[in-house]
């Protein structure tokens, strides 16, 4: 989640720019399609706020793939966040779920990041109170490492070894006017 | 920061804003298998409850244990508690048993204030309605309900209620809801027109942020949501009407006054209802009556309350009235 930071680095260098991200996005498509089979029970569930977006394009091009429409939607990780009790109570952000649910589907989490892992734990925890997935597995744009859990992503756009005091920050044309990943530093006196 | 709700009139714009979103998302946890959100694991909340009430101590309940709070109920009813001194001997009990939150329904106006701000107790507290003065999460509900019905359910998310015309029609000296739909439109941006009889219209009220009319037909074709007010027999002491009858075919709404409504408009009541007196059965039981969809509203607008207020650290409201944030 570190990267909606608000406070821009001071520079900021981009190591995927639009076309990298379409790439990209085309060929996780394609290995979900390989590693489900035709993805046929597939559900894309995005984590808000840029994880939605990457599931509605991730879904897309599943369909042009599979010639299917593919069902998106989003859940919303506030409440189960293992630091809710160290910060004022959040914004709640909207929790989607597709008509037909996620009983014995697979479910693919899409986030942007993948950094400590403590997300999509609480992912997890709030998948248990929608429904029984068949199985649930995990989308990212990015990897940064880093990881606090046991969790690992089976899809990655891209590996990006950061230390701690860089900053990883995606910008996704439907919030940010335009795509890009971006490695900054941390300000100094954080 | 806001530790306590005990007025409406203590939210800003952006408060409510905030209030009426969050309780939206709420609201889709009830179309769930399991209708369960963790946010308050482990929080102790005691419902303190000195005045009847069906609708909204069952209503808090319930949004105490979709998030997943520990409940107490403490029904005073039937015990010799008077005010002052004994409401201070419970709420020091309560604070001895650790208790996190007070929602608390009292006869006396004033009385959530008190503890709020007497050092008897540190937990927050929320008012769920006392004597005269303040209801507000009855107001928040109307207004979630208005916005739903006037706006839209996805459109109305991030908005106010700028321009909509409110009429509170009824008993309007002896209600608490009614003073918190006032303050919390007026905040909200909505122009809000009381109807009632002369008796029946507080002494001050042109210090209200509202208008006053005597001529509920004159009104009716101007307002987008009319809500009727039931008259609150067990708090008057004085003859406000001569008659039953006269007051119903004055200020009560029947189907033919309905009619003279816009066709967007709806009808509103907090409950309970007298059917007969404020409102007669073929309007209660229409389409455009929300009383059902108030009560399910409730549910939700008091989720957002709680966990706004006791989600976090700290709560997530501010709070423009600095006298009342003093209390530690």
């Amino acid at each position: 989640m570190d990267s909606h930071d608000t406070n821009e680095p001071d520079v900021a260098r981009p190591v995927l720019e639009g076309p990298d991200i379409a790439r990209v996005l085309t060929r996780i498509a394609h290995e979900i399609v390989e590693r489900a089979k035709g993805a046929e029970d597939v559900v894309l569930l995005g984590i808000p706020t840029r994880g939605v977006f990457l599931a509605r394009r991730l879904a897309e091009k599943l369909e042009e793939i599979t010639g299917r429409s593919i069902p998106v939607g989003s859940l919303d990780i506030t409440m189960y966040r293992d630091d809710l009790r160290m910060h004022p109570p959040r914004a709640l952000a909207r929790t989607e779920i597709p008509g037909d649910g996620i009983d014995g589907r697979l479910v693919v989490l899409v986030d942007d990041v993948l950094f400590s892992g403590r997300t999509i734990r609480a992912a997890l925890d709030g998948l248990n109170d929608i429904g029984r997935p068949r199985a649930v597995q995990l989308a990212v744009l990015v990897d940064r490492g880093h990881r606090e859990l046991p969790i690992r992503a089976d899809y990655v756009g891209k590996n990006l070894p950061t230390s701690l005091r860089e900053t990883v920050k995606v910008q996704l044309a439907e919030e940010d006017g335009r795509d890009a990943v971006l490695l900054g530093a941390k300000p100094a006196s954080a | 920061m806001m530790r306590h709700l005990i007025s409406a009139a203590d939210l800003t714009r952006d408060d409510a804003v905030l209030i009426l979103d969050t309780a939206e998302e709420m609201a889709r946890v009830a179309d769930r298998p399991i209708k369960k959100l963790p946010a308050l694991r482990g929080r102790t909340i005691c419902n303190l409850f000195f005045e009847d009430s069906t609708r909204t101590r069952i209503s808090f309940e319930a949004a105490e244990k979709r998030l997943s709070a520990d409940v107490i109920n403490f029904a005073a009813k039937g015990s010799s508690v008077s005010k002052g001194e004994s409401l201070k001997d419970t709420a020091q009990t309560l604070e001895a048993m650790g208790v996190d939150a007070v929602v608390i329904r009292h006869g006396a106006s004033g009385a959530p204030y008190r503890l709020a701000t007497s050092g008897w107790i540190d937990a927050p507290v929320i008012n769920a309605g006392d004597g005269t003065h303040q209801h507000p999460t009855q107001a928040l509900l109307d207004a979630f309900t208005m916005r739903r019905r006037l706006v839209g359910r996805d459109a109305g998310l991030g908005k106010d209620l700028k321009g909509k015309r409110i009429t509170l029609v009824g008993d309007v000296l002896h209600s608490r809801v009614a003073r918190s739909n006032v303050d919390l439109l007026h905040t909200l941006g909505a122009e809000v027109t009381l109807v009632a009889p002369p008796t029946l219209v507080p002494v001050g009220v042109d210090t209200w942020p509202c208008d006053v009319s005597y001529d509920l037909d004159r009104v009716l074709p101007e307002s987008d949501a009319v809500m009727m007010l039931r008259v609150q027999r067990e708090r008057m002491n004085a003859a406000f009407f001569p008659t039953e009858r006269e007051y119903s075919r004055r200020y009560g709404l029947d189907g033919e006054r309905m009619a003279k409504m816009p066709e967007h408009a709806i009808v509103m009541h907090p409950g309970p209802m007298v059917r007969g007196m404020e409102i007669t059965a073929e309007v209660a039981d229409s389409e455009r009556c929300t009383v059902i969809e108030q009560v399910a509203n409730g549910v939700h607008t008091r989720m957002a309350v709680l966990y706004l207020l006791l989600g976090g650290n700290e709560p997530a409201v501010t709070h423009t009235r600095p006298n009342d944030s003093e209390s530690k």
